[in-house]
């Protein structure tokens, strides 16, 4: 019995392995190709380790397609578009929960979360005309602004919010405790993990937003990063796959990091709404 | 009313941020894309003749759309299996109390953290037609070598397993924490009673995660139907031959290459129908809410 049971273990171990290959198999290849050599990327068969060609890949993709500007623009859009969903989401939710009932509640929540039923390309000529009347074209206004309201903010800190204890509130009040007061001093520290996981959700979606970018924005100067990976595989009749790929490397290395530093609270705060 | 402040103009401000911004830019442009629908419209200027629902007949009677409609629908229900079937069967195996789990349920989000567009540029690379390790191993095993980006079958299939990786991660981390909320005490009962470890999971701890996949089934979907434009235009521009041409994508040609502004509204508002439909499963057949909706 005993040893079926470690046979079991260590082959349920060989498939995870095995299939967590497979799954991150595309991304490590990807990094392997950006450190070859042009002539090195079309030889058969495959050549399985690493070249030393990369800091020369990335080099020349940056040159290419001005890749540092275009990082630091999709940076500084999805940092800001990220604190400005947090930041409206969390006065939103807490206008929503703290509150006596005021009139126009429900219409005004509802109609937050009815922004679910509105995606881009469902709204996209007027919007892109609203950008146009605004002069707002080629401008972060229009990279940022459009996007600071978020349903998915608004919801996730009311959830949130009416799962602590209304005597928190009420002992704020009856001590003197303006409302703003205890949002920013009591229930914001309660919210780290919470703020943690929607900025990660909204700076990932930020950074791969692609569609409105690529057009709102004409000028090489307000290009995204995204936009850049379609710049250099457009360029050359035959791909040059270890330049492309030094430039998918540069785009994805960025949310990575940022996925590893707030993963913990992501996964707490979905296995927290599991439980509801 | 115990822990609730009063009030009455501060819950509006704090609420008109938000308000604002959702009313300027997506109710009024929403309202708007059903104005134009009706109207011909001269592009940038958007003056324009009352035609009525004939953009929606041209659509209808459109072969380019519907053709488009059908890839969008084949495109949906492939990223949409694949994605829930892979993802549930690495979540079921990353479930299970291994030393080291761990680090696999981490490395696994990972492709979470990519857009659809790097995505779509490492699997065009995976599947270059001369080189690609996937070109080979198909050589290997089926002796074809079919060029996708000639073959259109083909290029709609590779599109499919592009997109459908890049949601491995998040379906993987919903499938995972829906796993970890079945009760133990259920499924060891189950043994107990004899059921084997595939009867356990399809009779007991498929069904009650069945609220995790309604609402992955949805997410999986709503992001097949508008989240992929980047993917397609990175790795095929709908072609070869319009293979690969969702609906997203015609509505991008029509709208800002063709500047045909009404039609392209009108295809805005038959999306937001389709939005509607999936929104109204999700109500239907989710029982718990679930955050990140």
């Amino acid at each position: 019995m005993r040893r079926r049971r470690r046979g079991a273990t260590l082959l349920a171990h060989v498939l995870l392995a095995a299939a967590t290959l497979v799954v991150v198999f595309p991304m490590l290849y990807a990094v392997q190709v950006s450190t070859l050599e042009f002539q090195d990327v079309f030889v058969f068969p495959p050549k399985l380790l690493p070249g030393t060609a990369f800091a020369d890949n990335l080099r020349r993709a940056w040159e290419k397609v001005h890749l540092g500007r275009l990082l630091a623009n999709s940076a500084g859009i999805a940092v800001v578009v990220a604190l400005g969903k947090i930041v409206l989401s969390v006065m939103a939710a807490f206008a929503l929960t703290y509150f006596r009932d005021f009139p126009g509640k429900t219409l005004l929540f509802v109609a937050i979360l009815a922004t679910h039923m509105l995606p881009l390309p469902v709204r996209i000529v007027p919007t892109f005309q609203l950008m146009n009347d605004f002069g707002w074209v080629n401008s972060y206004r229009a990279l940022t602004v459009p996007f600071f309201a978020s349903a998915t903010g608004t919801l996730l800190f009311r959830q949130f919010f009416l799962t602590i204890p209304p005597a928190l509130s009420e002992a704020a009040r009856v001590d003197g405790a303006g409302p703003l007061r205890f949002l920013v001093r009591i229930l914001l520290p309660l919210s780290l993990n919470n703020l943690a996981a929607l900025f990660l959700v909204e700076f990932l979606y930020m950074w791969n937003e692609y569609l409105w970018p690529l057009i709102v924005t004409t000028s090489d100067e307000m290009r995204v990063v995204q936009i850049g990976i379609k710049m250099l595989v457009a360029t050359d009749a035959q791909a040059e796959w270890n330049l492309i790929m030094a430039g998918v490397v540069a785009a994805m290395v960025p949310p990575l990091l940022v996925l590893l530093a707030l993963q913990r609270s992501f996964v707490r705060s979905i296995a927290l709404g599991q439980e509801k | 009313m115990e822990g609730r402040f009063p009030g009455r103009a501060l819950p509006y401000a704090l609420l008109l941020p938000s308000i604002a911004v959702i009313a300027v830019f997506l109710f009024v442009p929403a309202i708007e894309a059903l104005r134009l629908s009706l109207f011909e419209v001269a592009p940038f200027t958007g003056r324009g003749t009352f035609v009525g629902l004939a953009n929606f007949r041209e659509l209808v009677g459109s072969g380019i759309y519907r053709h488009s409609l059908s890839v969008t629908l084949l495109f949906a229900v492939g990223v949409v299996a694949l994605g829930l079937a892979g993802s549930l069967a690495v979540a079921v195996l990353a479930s299970l109390r291994l030393p080291g789990v761990g680090v696999y349920r981490t490395v696994l989000l990972w492709p979470y953290a990519l857009s659809p567009a790097v995505a779509g540029t490492i699997w065009a690379l995976l599947f270059d037609p001369s080189t690609g390790p996937m070109t080979v191993l198909l050589r290997a095993v089926t002796g074809l070598s079919p060029n996708w980006m000639m073959d259109g079958t083909y290029a709609l299939g590779v599109t499919v397993v592009a997109a459908a990786w890049k949601m491995l991660g998040f379906n993987i981390v919903f499938f995972l924490a829906g796993l970890q909320a079945v009760p133990q005490e259920l499924q060891e009962a189950a043994r107990v009673d004899g059921a084997g470890g595939v009867r356990v999971f399809w009779r007991i701890t498929f069904p009650i995660l069945s609220p995790v996949t309604f609402f992955l089934f949805v997410m999986n979907s709503l992001y097949a139907f508008f989240e992929v434009f980047g993917l397609i235009d990175v790795m095929t521009q709908g072609g070869p031959g319009g293979a690969t041409d969702i609906l997203v994508y015609r509505l991008y040609q029509d709208a800002f290459i063709s500047a045909r502004w009404g039609i392209a509204s009108a295809q805005s508002i038959l999306l937001f129908a389709m939005v509607g439909v999936l929104m109204l499963i999700q109500f239907r057949l989710a029982g718990r809410r679930v955050v990140y909706a």
